[in-house]
């Protein structure tokens, strides 16, 4: 049942083939059976999950069913639930729960999904390994002893273990993208603006977006068709009419124009990862499109960028965690100061104490200018590099992370080998642009993945170029074993 | 050595909208606390501003008021600090692009004179809210936070250091207090905090042209307090100078208690705010329509209008100052001239009269008891002889006591003049007659006792006889026999 794609669940739903409370059942099984061995869910909701399914079965019943009517999914820790704790990955909000619903959660609900938890995640989204977590690291179902990516590595572990039917994520600079790849999964995210950031835990405001992790491309397109749109009460939202990503996924690709920037393919990639995601490319000229080298010279200046961008508004985002209204406040503070200082250091883990300093330093008198307004010039450059290619080609191509997934505790003392991991990834996130991961051959039985970018709003043409490779290929079907 | 002292000040007005600047959330005062603050002010996670576009259309008035360029795109930037009545840990305000540049407006001092004072800019913000300091509140040793104003929209006005004389200060604040009402972007309540001041002071000895340094007076929420304020801080200013010491650079509070400045607790000490913008904000563009709309039903400005008086109906620069020293006021006067056509009875009349009766009563010109076509009736009597300008005074208490408009009092009260020649004939005559002695004396000379006469007429007839009638009647029935 697990295995089922969504289209053909939502059909089977409405056949009675079976219920959404027993598929939902089936799941909520899967979760507590095998979910102890990944760690991918921080809270699982199954009395409220059953009741949303019980509404889905009547619903689908009375034949005014919505079209994600039943399907089980998971919400990433970052997005607002009402009734269900949002903890963001962090001591910092162990005890908070949402008096209200993220755009995302709402018109997901409004669709007829059904939630059946909350998974984990890097704390306040700030990792590529999910080993920040307050809750513990999850554990990558192809491997236990590696990590599943991150940030959104709960959401990739679960949806690679046939633990949900796919998993909202976050993607800062990469956080769906590269543990998709590193759990062999689809992961989107969309341009910035193109879900709402309404009741999603900011990280860095200007970079955040919300997008789907799910077992292939037509999965993601039906979850992706509910999520996107514009929201008043998100101000960067876009305004953009949103096309149907379903209705997308079969137009042909021939003549499709795939860029490869050689910035890509040189020192850092592990050359297994490159000659599988060649072996891909290769599968796209069968499929009709052509291939091009293209240069994108700034992208060495991303990773840098992101990491004075990105810790700046996180510096000003987090600092309304200080203990006063709601969130972990310390025992016994005894001035104000003593409040904000241990409510704020034991409520934060090292990396987030980490990256609100190094924020704090690049916004002080004297350092703004050499730092952020320079990174923000940088991040122009950036986006002018794709502009420029997208002139030429209709999609960028390449590696989703230069490795497959590393072990536990490898990089942990190391911060900057740490975010090399998204070195591919970040650039898109501060050009705005839409980026996608689709699996491709295994490496050593590890996931490898495929990034696809593409020009602003124009995920459905992401979405309809991963969906024919996944037509003519299988490494999306593949279950890590134990969780087929 | 003789000192100059130079002042600057930052004006906080509260926004006439109906909600806050970035959320939905009402902005009535007097509210219980946090009964008025939605998960947006509370600063919840996830949660995300709107700008309020109302705030923004009253900020483009004042910016036109002001002469001033309206940018057509300003940011919002985040100034970031710790304190527990700021929710999020930063205050949404402009800082390198404010909405309102550079405008000036003119202040009338004492003498009359006119002086233009400099603004340097306008720009939007956000209100923190409010620490409760209370003994035993939850039982003692907390402090309350009310987060009810959190997030009210802000106009903070920043003048030029333009100012010389804790005077002129205080004529500019009012002049912005008045222009503000005038244009009904804040009712500019300075009990409720609608309109606070901070001044920027500092000393520096006569003809020098470097600024000293200066000090930096918080929330000042009277004219009073502006003045003996920054008067109290000048005098600090020169002694410590003085007395081999120099002035620190600080933040500091007026007491009116004790009717001095204290330097702030240590709450901000070196505080670097981290600029940046908010990048939950687009940049604010806004296009001629905006301004064209927001400022379709601006009035006649104060300063236009004051010009005008003087010009048109020939008042004088204080008179006319006075008269616009509110819209409603200077509308009051307006409708009396155009009702009588005489300005400057009605200008002596508004400045007189009504505005003792309004001090007395302490009252606003909206809630008159005396409308300006009740004021405009009683002049027309006066003009047409019915009423002597000192029975009007009667007629004007009459009215202001609720006795109806200036005919049925002059009714009510027989108050209107005597004209009938034929009866003041038979009272003058009937008055001579009865005064042998002073006919006598008036015809051998003495003048004076012509005045004698008139009393008597006056008298007997209870005020009412016109005066001029009397003098000519007066005049000829002396002289003749």
């Amino acid at each position: 049942m697990q295995n089922k794609s969504i289209a053909q669940m939502a059909a089977e739903l409405r056949l009675r083939t079976y219920s959404s409370v027993e598929l939902t059942r089936h799941y909520l099984e899967r979760i507590a059976r095998l979910d102890p061995r990944l760690n991918s869910f921080i809270s699982v909701a199954s009395e409220s999950a059953l009741t949303a399914a019980e509404r889905a079965d009547r619903a689908i019943a009375a034949g005014d069913a919505g079209p994600l009517a039943g399907i089980p999914i998971a919400h990433k820790d970052i997005f607002c639930t009402a009734g269900i704790k949002t903890s963001c990955g962090s001591r910092m909000l162990d005890n908070f729960v949402a008096p209200y619903d993220a755009t995302v959660v709402e018109r997901l609900a409004a669709a007829g999904a059904v939630v059946l938890g909350k998974t984990n995640m890097d704390e306040f989204a700030m990792g590529s390994s999910n080993e920040t977590s307050y809750y513990g690291p999850v554990h990558n179902p192809w491997d236990a002893d590696r990590v599943p990516g991150g940030s959104s590595g709960g959401s990739a572990a679960a949806v690679a273990a046939r633990l949900c039917a796919a998993a909202t994520g976050t993607d800062t600079g990469g956080s769906i993208r590269q543990p998709a790849a590193l759990c062999g999964i689809t992961g989107i995210k969309p341009t910035y603006g193109r879900c709402s950031r309404w009741g999603m835990i900011a990280f860095a405001s200007s970079l955040d977006q919300a997008g789907v992790l799910a077992r292939s491309a037509a999965d993601a397109a039906c979850l992706l068709d509910e999520m996107a749109g514009f929201d008043p009460r998100d101000s960067t939202s876009a305004d953009v009419a949103v096309p149907d990503y379903v209705d997308a996924l079969d137009h042909d690709i021939a003549g499709l124009r795939i860029g490869l920037p050689k910035e890509y393919f040189g020192e850092g990639l592990d050359p297994r990862v490159a000659a599988s995601v060649q072996d891909a490319i290769k599968e796209y000229e069968r499929l009709g499109a052509t291939v091009k080298e293209i240069s994108l010279p700034n992208s060495p200046l991303s990773v840098p960028v992101y990491y004075v961008v990105a810790p700046a508004e996180c510096s000003s985002n987090l600092a309304r965690f200080d203990g006063v209204r709601y969130g972990h406040r310390c025992e016994n503070p005894k001035d104000l100061e003593d409040l904000y200082k241990r409510s704020r250091a034991e409520g934060f883990g090292d990396e987030v104490q980490r990256r609100i300093m190094i924020g704090t330093y690049v916004l002080s008198a004297g350092y703004y200018d050499a730092y952020y307004l320079k990174a923000q010039k940088i991040r122009h450059l950036i986006a002018d590099d794709f502009a420029r290619a997208f002139e030429e080609v209709d999609v960028i191509m390449g590696p989703t992370a230069p490795t497959t997934a590393f072990p536990l505790g490898a990089k942990t003392d190391d911060p900057v080998a740490m975010y090399l991991n998204d070195i591919y990834t970040i650039a898109t996130n501060l050009a705005g642009l839409p980026g996608m991961s689709i699996p491709v051959e295994p490496v050593d039985g590890l996931p490898v993945g495929l990034q696809i970018i593409g020009n602003s709003f124009q995920e459905a043409r992401l979405l309809n170029v991963a969906h024919r490779f996944q037509h003519v290929t299988h490494w999306h079907q593949g279950a890590p074993s134990g969780f087929e | 050595m003789q000192w100059e002292t130079v002042i600057g000040l930052e004006i906080h007005t509260q926004l006439a909208t109906q909600s806050k600047i970035f959320s939905g959330a009402s902005i009535a005062f007097g509210a219980s606390p946090n009964t008025q603050a939605c998960a947006i002010d509370l600063g919840l996670p996830g949660v995300l501003p709107v700008l309020n576009a109302e705030a923004v259309r009253l900020a483009v008035r004042f910016g036109k008021a002001i002469g001033a360029e309206v940018a057509p795109r300003s940011v919002f930037a985040r100034k970031n600090y710790f304190y527990p009545d700021l929710p999020k840990g930063y205050q949404i305000s402009q800082y390198e692009l404010p909405i309102v540049g550079e405008g000036r407006v003119e202040i009338v001092l004492g003498d009359g004179a006119v002086k233009s004072i400099g603004v340097t800019r306008a720009h939007l913000e956000e209100d923190a809210g409010k620490s409760l300091h209370e003994e035993n509140l939850a039982g003692g040793g907390y402090t309350g936070i009310d987060l009810n104003r959190a997030g009210t929209p802000l106009l903070e006005i920043v003048s030029e250091p333009d100012m010389r004389t804790p005077q002129e200060a205080v004529a500019y604040a009012r002049k912005i207090h008045q222009l503000v009402r005038w244009i009904g972007i804040s009712d500019g309540n300075m009990q409720e905090g609608s309109f606070r001041v901070d001044a920027n002071v500092s000393v520096r000895p006569l003809g020098q042209t470097r600024f000293g340094t200066r000090t930096e007076i918080k929330n000042l929420n009277s004219f009073r307090f502006i003045e003996r304020a920054i008067q109290f801080e000048v005098e600090r200013q020169i002694d410590v100078i003085e007395g081999g010491g120099t002035i620190v650079q600080e933040t500091r509070l007026y007491d009116p208690e004790r009717d001095e400045t204290r330097p702030m607790r240590s709450k901000e000490e070196a505080n670097d705010y981290r600029y940046f913008p908010d990048p939950d904000l687009l940049p604010v563009e806004i296009d001629v329509a905006f301004i064209v709309d927001a400022v379709a039903d601006l009035p006649e400005l104060p300063d236009s209008m004051r010009e005008r008086f003087h010009t048109q109906y020939g008042l004088g620069e204080y008179d006319a100052s006075l008269l616009t020293a509110g819209r409603e006021l200077a509308q009051y006067f307006e409708a009396v001239v155009q009702a009588t056509a005489e300005p400057k009875l009605a200008a002596n009349w508004v400045n007189g009269e009504l505005a003792a009766a309004l001090n007395r009563s302490e009252i606003e010109i909206a809630r008159s008891p005396v409308s300006a076509a009740m004021l405009a009736g009683l002049i027309h009597r006066i003009q047409d002889g019915t009423v002597s300008g000192k029975l009007a005074k009667q007629v004007f208490e009459a009215m202001w006591s609720g006795e109806g408009d200036a005919d049925s009092v002059i009714q009510a009260r027989g108050l209107r003049q005597i004209t009938d020649s034929g009866e003041l004939e038979a009272m003058i005559a009937a008055i001579v007659a009865a005064n042998p002695g002073q006919v006598e004396q008036y015809r051998a000379g003495k003048d004076k006792v012509f005045g004698f006469f008139v009393g008597q007429v006056m008298k007997e007839s209870k005020g009412k006889a016109n005066p001029q009638q009397v003098n000519e009647i007066l005049m000829r029935v002396l002289a003749s026999d």
